[in-house]
C-alpha cells in the first residue's frame, strides 16, 4: 500500500499512501454529473452579441422554452459587500431585456435529448438591437463611457484604497524609484470536465435533488433557494465526482437555478451539460488586469515604499458569493507579498465591461500581483546591478509573526530559507556560466526566481474583513464510528481531485487508531454532510483537517474512556493502534470494533458514565496561515520566432507539515503547469465587437506534456501554531509563483536587448514584437 | 455541440461513390473520410451537410503503392500509415518525418492524406508536401476521371478546384531520387497545433552545388505553394549558412502573409524566414 | 429525426444492439446508448482526448467518429481494462504514481497509453511523451502521468 514512507513510519500522517479515491476513477466507475440520464435536456440560447436590447424572441411551435418573462418571480443573483464603495448589481437567471456579454443566456429550451434540444435552440430567433460594447476596462473607466448597468452611476462598482500614514514622507527619501506597467490578459480555468447540472423532482416529497459540478454544495443550496424563495429543506445539492474546478465551479452558475426551477415546473428530471464552447465563452473568466506599480528603494536596495494602481476587468456581473471584489480586493491586500515594506499606497478598482463575468481562478489575483511585484524586484536588481536573488534577500520578511502594511499577520514561514535552498538546488552560479557561453553562441537562456506567500486556510475573520454579506470560514466534521466498527467522517468541504478523502483519513487514523482504509470520508451531499463552505482558497486541508482532528480527538478520548472500562486500566496507560486499544506494556487489548458495538448495543455496561453512541463533531475556524515558496524557471527564448522553451522548473515549497507527500507534490505540479500555461499560452481574446475569438481548445491553449518541463520539488516544513494539524494549504501556490518565475526568466534571457516583457501571457508574437522594437535585431536574426 | 442531422451513405465501390456524389452533392452532400477536420466543424454546426457519403468502406481506396515513378495514395490511406517509411529511399523518410507533426496520434489513426488535401487548410502538412513535391491528384466523378496538378487543385483557404460532384480518389507523389536531401520545420504554439508557418525543402547536390531545389511554404499564405524565389537563391550554389539565410529572406519577401488577431503580417514573415532557414539546416543533418 | 439505423457496438467483448441516428457520435453512443459512462467527453472537437477509446486496437477520439462507423468493430473502453478484480498494469501504475487527481481525463489517458503500447511495445520514452501530448490534463501537470506510463510500459513489455 505504501509507496513512499517519510519519517519514522509510525504515523499515517507524513506517508505517501495511495489515494482512496483512485480505484473507482481508474476503472471507469467514477460518477460525474454528465453520466446521469434525464427526462429533459436543456440547451441555453446564448447571446451572440456583447451588448444590446432584446427586441424579440421567436421559438419554433410547441418548443419547450423558458425566457425571462417566465422567471419574473425569481430574484436576481445579487451578492453584497458592505465596504469598498461596492455597488450591488443584479444578474437575472436569463437575460431580461438587456444582454451584457456574448454568451449570456437569453432562453433555455428543453427536449428529450441533447441533440434535439440543440436543434430547437438553433431555430430560436433572437432579435437584438446592438449597443456599443465595452471590452477593455480602460475604456469602461473613461469619462462618458456607456454604462454596463444603467442603474449604476459609473462602471467602477468596487474600489478600495489602502494608504499608510506618512507615505509621501517616506517616498521622498527614495534613492531609486522603479516603475512597472503590467498587463495580465484574460484567462479561463478550463477544468477538463465542463460544468453540468441535473435536477430531479421527487413527486412524493416535492423535493428536488440538484446534482452539479460545484465546489460549494451548501452555498449552492442556499443561493438557489433564496433566488427561488423556497425552503432549503426542499433542495438537496449533490456534488458527485467533480472533474476539476480551480475556482470556476465555486461561483453560482445561473444555469443551475434554471434547472431547479424547471424540474419543479415539469415535476421531472432536467439536465444540462455545458459544452466546451460555452465553457470558454460563458463560464467564468479571470486575471484580466492592468497594474501600475512603483517601488521606492533606499541606497542599499531596501524597498521603502510601494505605490500601486490596479484595474480589474470584472465583466458584466458580480459573481456569487465572493462578489467581483475578489480580484481587486485580494490584490489590494496582498500586493506587498512577502517583502518587508512599511509604506504602502494602493488603489484597486473593479470595472464592469461587456465581457464574461470574472470569478475566482486558482490563486485569485496573486498570480498577477506576484508577476508584477517580481518584475519590479527584477528591475530594481538590474538598476542596482545585483542578482535578483540578492535584492530579494535584502527585502524578504524573516521575523514572525510579521504584520504587513496592509494589516495581514504572517505566521512562521521560511521565505529566505526556501530561496537559499532554491539557489543551491538550481546552482545559480553554474547557470550564469552556462548562460554566458550560450549567449556567446547566440542562444538566449534565462533564469527567473519568484518568492511569494500564499495565504491559506483562513476562516471567517479574514473574509469578514472584506465586508462580505456571506462570510465563509469555519468547517465542521461529523465523525462516527458505527456499530460495525467502520468510520465515517462527514465533511463540509467538497474536494474534486485534491485527494482530501485520503489526507483526512490519515489525520483521523492517527488519532483513533484505525487504518485509513476503514475510514470513509463523505462529502458533497447536503443531505449527508454538515453545512460547510466547500473547497476553494487552499483551505480544505487546514479547515476540514483541523475539524477532523478536533472530532477525532473527542472520539479518541471517548474510546480511551471506554477502553479503560474494558481493560481496567487508566486511560493514560492505553494506546489506540491498528484497530485496538492496548494497555501499554501488556498484552491486554480490546478491539475498537467491539467497543463500537458496545457503544450502541451494550450501553448498560458503562453504567451511565459514558454517553451512548460514537459520534463527535469538530468545528474549526482559524485566522489563517501563510504558506510560502520559491519558484525557479529556466527557459530558452528563440529570438527569431519569440518561442519560449521551458527547460526546467524547480520549487522549494513550505506548506507546513505535509500530510501526504505524494498528494502535496501533485498539487504543486498541477499548479505550476497551470502557471506555465498562464504565463505562455492561455488567453481569452475578444475582438472589438465583444465576440470571443478563442472559443475552442485549438485557440485557447492549455499546455500539453510538451510544454511542461520536469518539475523538481523540495519541501521545507515550518510548523505553525496557526493550524492545529500544523498543515498549511498549498493548492494555489503552484499557480501563483509560476507565471512570475517564467516571465522573469524570459526577461533575464532577453536582457541584452534592453526590453521588458510585462505582459501575460508572454506569447511568441509579443516577445518577437518587443525584440523587434528593441532595434537590436539585425535582419538575419543574429544579434549585432 | 452535437452535429445537425444528416443522412449517411455507405458506398462500397468507387462507382457507388461517384453516383452517390452525383445524386447528393447538389443536395448539400459531401464526402466523409477520416472526419478529423469535418466532424469538429459539424459539432460546432459551422458545417451542416445534409448528406455524408462515407468512403471508409470503399474497397481499393486504402491502396498505398508505388506505380512506376510515383507513390499512389488512395483516399482511405490514413496518416498513421506513414509513421514508418512506406518505401525505401528519401520519400518514405520524408513522409515519416512530416507525419509526426500532424495533430496527435489518435487523430493520425483516422485522418487521411487525401482528406487533408481536399479540406485544404492552409496549415495542412500534407498540402505542403503535395505542393512542394508537385503532386498530381486523381479526381473522379460520374463524368470520369481527371488528373490535376496540385497547383491547380489548391485554390485558397479551405478551397479546391474539386467540382461539386467530384472527389479526390488518389494522390500521386513523385518518387524522389535516392540522393535527394530534405528538411522540414514547423512552428506552432503547442505540439500538434496548426502550423503558423512550415517549410519543406528538397534538393540534390550535384558536384557540391544545389540542384532541383523545391522550397514549399505552408501555413503562411492562403495555400501551401512552392516559393520559386527561394529556389532560385539555392539552385547552383553550394549549401552554406549564408545561402540558407538568403533563401529564408527570399521566402519571407515572396509571400503574401495571412494575418489574424494573433499574427501580424510582419510576424508571419519572421516565421517564414526562420522556418525556411531551419528546414534547410535540417536537410544537412 | 427518423434516419435511425440498427447497429451493434461490441464494447469490451459485450454486444450492444442499439438504434442510432447517423449523427450520433461514438462517444455519445458508448455513454448514453450503451451506458458505459467511464468514457468521458471533454471538448467534442477532438482536442482534449478525454473520450479516447480503442477501435480495433487503435486509439481514436470517440467524439470524432460516428457510432455507425464502429458498427461491428471491437471497441475497448476503460471499463474493460481490468480483468475482474485484477487491474491492468496501467491502472495500477496510475494509482501508484499518483497519475490522476480529479480523474476526469484519466480514462482517455489510460486508453491512449494502453493502445499505443500494445501496438508499439518498444516505443522510446521520448516518443511516449509525444504520444501523451495527445490528451489534456488540467490537474497533474503531467509529471506523474508520464511516470506512471513509463512504469507500466516496463511491466507491459515484461508480460
Amino acid at each position: 500500500m505504501t509507496v513512499h514512507t517519510k519519517g519514522s513510519g509510525t504515523t499515517w500522517v507524513g506517508r505517501s499512501i495511495r489515494r482512496l479515491e483512485d480505484p473507482a476513477l481508474v476503472t471507469g466507475r467514477g460518477r460525474f454529473t454528465a453520466d446521469m440520464p434525464a427526462t429533459h435536456w436543456v440547451r441555453f440560447v446564448r447571446s451572440s452579441v456583447a451588448a444590446g436590447t432584446i427586441e424579440n424572441i421567436t421559438a419554433p411551435e410547441r418548443a419547450g422554452i423558458v425566457t425571462a418573462k417566465d422567471l419574473a418571480k425569481l430574484k436576481p443573483i445579487r451578492p453584497m459587500l458592505s465596504k469598498f464603495n461596492y455597488v450591488a448589481v443584479g444578474q437575472p437567471i436569463l437575460a431580461d431585456g438587456v444582454v451584457r456579454f456574448t454568451g449570456e443566456s437569453i432562453a433555455a429550451v428543453y427536449a428529450p435529448s441533447k441533440d434535439q434540444a440543440e436543434d430547437i435552440a438553433d431555430q430560436v430567433e433572437v432579435e437584438i438591437s446592438e449597443g456599443a460594447p465595452l471590452i477593455d476596462a480602460m475604456d469602461a473607466l473613461a469619462e462618458g463611457a456607456p454604462l454596463v448597468h444603467a442603474d449604476t452611476k459609473h462602471n467602477v462598482i468596487v474600489e478600495g484604497r489602502i494608504a499608510t500614514p506618512g507615505f509621501e514622507d517616506v517616498w521622498k527619501t527614495a534613492h531609486k524609484v522603479l516603475h512597472v506597467e503590467a498587463r495580465s490578459h484574460r484567462q479561463n480555468a478550463t477544468p477538463m470536465e465542463t460544468r453540468a447540472g441535473h435536477a430531479a423532482y421527487d413527486g412524493s416529497t416535492g423535493r428536488v435533488t440538484l446534482t452539479c459540478t460545484t465546489q460549494m454544495p451548501h452555498l449552492t443550496r442556499t443561493a438557489v433557494c433564496d433566488i427561488l424563495g423556497i425552503p432549503e429543506s426542499d433542495l438537496r445539492v449533490v456534488a458527485p465526482d467533480v472533474g476539476g474546478g480551480f475556482g470556476q465551479k465555486m461561483s453560482l452558475a445561473p444555469e443551475y437555478v434554471l434547472l431547479v426551477w424547471l424540474a419543479r415546473k415539469l415535476r421531472s428530471s432536467v439536465a444540462w451539460t455545458e459544452d466546451r464552447r460555452e465553457n470558454l465563452i460563458a463560464s467564468f473568466h479571470s486575471r484580466d488586469q492592468h497594474v501600475q506599480l512603483e517601488g521606492a528603494f533606499d541606497k542599499s536596495g531596501k524597498l521603502l515604499a510601494l505605490r500601486g494602481d490596479i484595474v480589474a476587468n470584472i465583466g458584466a456581473y458580480s459573481c456569487f458569493p465572493t462578489t467581483c471584489g475578489v480580484e481587486p480586493l485580494m490584490a489590494l491586500a496582498e500586493l506587498p507579498g512577502p517583502y518587508d515594506v512599511r509604506a504602502y499606497d494602493c488603489r484597486s478598482r473593479g470595472v464592469m465591461t461587456n465581457t464574461c463575468p470574472m470569478a475566482p481562478y486558482r490563486g485569485v489575483s496573486r498570480p498577477v500581483i506576484t508577476f508584477v511585484l517580481e518584475r519590479l524586484m527584477d528591475k530594481a536588481a538590474a538598476a542596482f546591478g545585483i542578482e535578483p536573488t540578492e535584492l530579494r534577500r535584502r527585502n524578504l520578511i524573516d521575523k514572525f509573526p510579521y504584520t504587513s502594511a496592509t494589516g495581514l499577520v504572517f505566521d512562521d514561514g521560511s521565505y529566505k530559507e526556501t530561496m537559499e535552498m532554491a539557489i543551491k538546488a538550481i546552482d545559480l552560479d553554474a547557470f550564469r556560466k552556462r548562460q554566458k557561453i550560450a549567449r556567446d553562441a547566440g542562444r538566449y537562456l534565462g533564469i527567473g526566481f519568484a518568492t511569494f506567500s500564499e495565504r491559506t486556510g483562513y476562516g471567517s475573520p479574514a473574509f469578514a474583513a472584506r465586508g462580505m454579506e456571506i462570510t465563509p470560514g469555519f468547517e465542521t466534521v461529523y465523525l462516527t464510528i458505527d456499530p460495525s466498527g467502520f468510520v465515517e467522517a462527514r465533511i463540509g468541504s467538497s474536494p474534486h481531485g485534491q485527494g482530501l478523502r485520503t489526507s483526512l483519513a490519515q489525520i483521523i487514523a492517527d488519532e483513533i487508531g484505525i487504518d485509513p482504509e476503514f475510514i470513509k470520508v463523505v462529502h458533497g451531499d447536503t443531505d449527508r454532510s454538515p453545512y460547510g463552505w466547500g473547497t476553494f482558497a487552499s483551505r480544505s486541508l487546514v479547515l476540514s483537517g483541523g475539524a477532523s482532528l478536533l472530532a477525532a480527538q473527542k472520539i479518541r478520548a471517548k474510546l480511551l474512556k471506554m477502553a479503560s472500562h474494558f481493560l481496567e486500566a487508566a486511560p493514560e496507560d492505553i494506546t489506540l493502534q491498528s484497530g485496538s486499544a492496548h494497555v501499554i506494556g501488556t498484552d491486554r487489548s480490546v478491539t475498537i470494533a467491539s467497543m463500537a458495538r458496545a457503544a450502541y448495543h451494550q450501553t448498560h455496561i458503562f453504567k451511565g458514565e459514558i454517553e451512548p453512541g460514537l459520534t463527535e463533531t469538530g468545528t474549526y475556524d482559524p485566522s489563517g496561515t501563510f504558506s510560502n515558496a520559491c519558484h525557479v524557471a529556466i527557459v530558452e527564448v528563440d529570438i527569431e520566432t519569440g518561442r519560449v522553451e521551458m527547460e526546467k522548473f524547480l520549487v522549494v515549497e513550505d506548506a507546513g507539515l505535509i500530510i501526504n507527500p505524494m498528494i502535496a507534490d501533485g498539487q504543486v505540479h498541477g499548479g505550476v503547469a497551470q502557471g506555465i500555461g498562464n504565463a505562455l499560452l492561455e488567453e481569452i481574446i475578444y475582438d472589438e465587437t465583444g465576440n470571443i475569438l478563442t472559443s475552442t481548445l485549438a485557440d485557447f491553449l492549455p499546455p500539453t506534456t510538451h510544454e511542461i518541463p520536469e518539475i523538481e520539488l523540495h519541501h521545507v516544513e515550518t510548523l505553525t501554531g496557526n493550524s492545529i494539524t500544523k498543515a498549511k494549504g498549498l493548492g494555489e501556490g503552484g499557480a501563483i509563483g509560476a507565471p512570475a518565475a517564467v516571465i522573469s526568466a524570459i526577461n533575464d534571457a532577453l536582457s541584452p536587448f534592453g526590453i521588458s516583457i510585462d505582459e501575460m501571457p508572454a506569447t511568441p508574437q509579443r516577445i518577437r514584437a518587443a525584440l523587434r522594437s528593441s532595434g537590436k535585431l539585425p535582419s538575419n536574426g543574429k544579434l549585432a | 455541440m452535437k452535429p445537425a442531422p444528416f443522412t449517411r451513405h455507405v458506398p462500397r465501390t468507387v462507382d457507388e461513390v461517384v453516383s452517390a456524389l452525383a445524386e447528393f452533392a447538389p443536395l448539400d452532400g459531401r464526402i466523409l473520410a477520416g472526419g478529423q477536420s469535418l466532424v469538429p466543424i459539424m459539432a460546432f454546426r459551422m458545417a451542416r451537410p445534409a448528406h455524408l457519403i462515407d468512403i471508409n468502406e470503399v474497397e481499393g481506396l486504402d491502396r498505398l503503392a508505388v506505380d512506376g515513378d510515383y507513390l499512389s495514395i488512395g483516399a482511405r490511406v490514413r496518416h498513421g500509415a506513414f509513421h514508418k517509411p512506406v518505401i525505401d529511399g528519401p520519400l518514405g523518410k520524408l513522409l515519416a518525418f512530416v507525419v509526426s507533426h500532424i495533430a496527435h496520434y489518435p487523430i493520425r489513426m483516422r485522418g487521411t492524406f487525401c482528406g487533408s488535401l481536399a479540406h485544404a487548410d492552409p496549415a495542412s502538412e500534407w498540402c505542403l508536401v503535395a505542393a512542394t513535391l508537385d503532386a498530381s491528384l486523381v479526381v473522379k466523378s460520374v463524368r470520369g476521371e481527371r488528373i490535376v496538378p496540385v497547383t491547380d487543385f489548391l485554390e485558397g483557404i479551405m478551397s479546391t478546384s474539386l467540382a461539386e460532384d467530384e472527389f479526390l480518389a488518389e494522390a500521386r507523389l513523385p518518387l524522389l531520387p535516392d540522393d535527394t536531401k530534405f528538411g522540414f520545420y514547423e512552428f506552432s504554439r503547442r505540439a500538434g497545433d496548426f502550423a503558423m508557418s512550415a517549410a519543406l525543402v528538397t534538393y540534390r547536390l550535384v558536384d557540391g552545388v544545389i540542384a532541383d531545389a523545391h522550397v514549399g511554404i505552408g501555413g503562411a499564405e492562403d495555400r501551401a505553394r512552392r516559393i520559386l524565389e527561394a529556389e532560385d537563391v539555392l539552385n547552383g550554389n553550394a549549401p552554406s549558412p549564408d545561402l540558407f539565410v538568403a533563401a529564408g529572406e527570399a521566402a519571407a519577401n515572396a509571400i503574401e502573409p495571412l494575418e489574424d488577431i494573433q499574427t501580424t503580417a510582419e510576424y508571419r514573415c519572421d516565421l517564414v524566414r526562420a522556418v525556411t532557414r531551419r528546414a534547410l539546416e535540417r536537410s544537412l543533418l | 429525426m427518423s434516419d435511425k439505423t440498427d447497429i451493434t457496438l461490441i464494447i469490451n467483448g459485450q454486444s450492444h444492439a442499439i438504434r442510432v441516428e447517423s449523427r450520433r457520435t461514438l462517444a455519445d453512443a458508448i455513454r448514453e446508448d450503451c451506458g458505459q459512462t467511464g468514457t468521458h467527453i471533454g471538448c467534442e472537437h477532438g482536442v482534449c482526448g478525454a473520450c479516447t477509446v480503442l477501435v480495433n486496437g487503435e486509439p481514436v477520439r470517440a467524439c470524432l467518429m460516428f457510432a455507425q462507423q464502429a458498427d461491428g468493430k471491437q471497441i475497448r473502453t476503460v471499463e474493460g481494462l481490468a480483468n475482474g478484480d485484477e487491474m491492468h498494469p496501467m491502472q495500477r501504475a496510475f494509482m501508484e504514481n499518483h497519475g490522476l487527481q480529479c480523474g476526469f481525463c484519466t480514462p482517455g489517458f489510460l486508453m491512449l497509453a494502453v493502445g499505443v503500447l500494445e501496438r508499439e511495445p518498444d516505443i522510446s520514452d521520448r516518443d511516449l511523451v509525444d504520444v501523451l501530448s495527445s490528451n489534456l490534463c488540467r490537474c497533474t501537470g503531467y509529471q506523474n502521468i508520464i511516470k506512471a506510463v513509463r512504469a507500466a510500459a516496463v511491466e507491459m513489455r515484461q508480460s
